[in-house]
């Protein structure tokens, strides 16, 4: 095949501030020894390789089973490990259960710590400014603005992941799932349920 | 000073400069202990490529938000003290 057109030269022109520090920082670590760019390629990979599925099997079998469910609440490391996921040693998970009564939603106002191990790369308003700001004073109003009105005599509890644990939310699981088997349960978690901003949503 | 759950203390509202995991938002803030989790490397040192020995306990605080809402976070013991 012919190649008779010039390309673009590699450039980083445009490039969004963020990207170019992380690429000087990438670079820097690597001059002085710190890392190689195979540690940072398999890094990524394991990163992105992690995805909101693998929390929700974890949700969907502390559904079907209450004792697995027990165990997760206790130690959710150990309850993910059965299920054959990988939540690594560092940092420690912890799951909280959403209930008729109380109603845990995960933020980080400092950062954007999530639970990276079992959920994937956390979504772009997780890591928002607007988010970490008002989670923590108008939880209901956040709440209202993703879809969901809880009733006044539930009991909202932000969690601020400020240190060494991740939290993920084990949401209520929803009417009319009976008959479901595990992995269809697994369809219905999503993502930002586990994060406590939405419930799942009956099977449609 | 090592805390139970149960117990109410308050973040401390002392100045500091440098990296600290503690919300400005919650400092001079009255709370409970929810739960006491394990000893991490504290981040104040770890930040500046310190090893973050020795660890520092840390503890689930539970504090009052408004109409029976909380806020839950994870506070190091170094920023705790005893509520009067």
């Amino acid at each position: 095949m012919s190649h008779d057109h010039a390309h673009e030269p590699v450039t980083t022109a445009g490039e969004p501030p963020a990207a170019a520090r992380v690429r000087a920082l990438a670079d820097l670590l690597v001059e002085k020894g710190v890392l190689e760019r195979e540690d940072i390629r398999r890094r990524v990979d394991l990163l992105v390789s992690r995805t909101p599925a693998d929390g929700a099997r974890l949700v969907a079998r502390a559904w079907m089973d209450p004792s697995f469910k027990e165990r997760a609440l206790s130690d959710a490391r150990r309850a993910a490990l059965e299920l054959g996921l990988e939540p690594g040693e560092s940092p420690q998970v912890v799951a909280l259960e959403n209930t008729d009564d109380v109603h845990h939603m995960v933020v980080c106002t400092l950062c954007s710590c999530y639970p990276k191990a079992l959920l994937g790369p956390p979504p772009d308003w997780y890591k928002s400014l607007p988010y970490r700001s008002r989670a923590v004073s108008d939880p209901r109003g956040v709440l209202r603005e993703f879809g969901l009105e809880l009733d006044e005599d539930v009991e909202v509890r932000v969690v601020d992941s400020t240190a060494d644990v991740r939290y993920i939310v084990i949401p209520r699981r929803p009417p009319g799932t009976e008959g479901l088997d595990e992995e269809e349960l697994a369809v219905l978690v999503t993502r930002d349920s586990m994060v406590g901003v939405t419930e799942p949503a009956p099977p449609s | 000073m090592t805390f139970a759950a149960g117990d109410d203390v308050v973040v401390s509202s002392r100045e500091h400069s440098g990296h600290h995991r503690t919300p400005g938002y919650l400092k001079g803030r009255r709370g409970t202990v929810l739960r006491v989790y394990a000893r991490f490397r504290n981040p104040e040192t770890r930040a500046y490529g310190g090893d973050g020995l020795p660890k520092e306990r840390l503890y689930l605080v539970s504090f009052e938000l408004s109409e029976g809402d909380r806020v839950l976070a994870d506070i190091f013991e170094h920023w705790l003290e005893q509520a009067a």
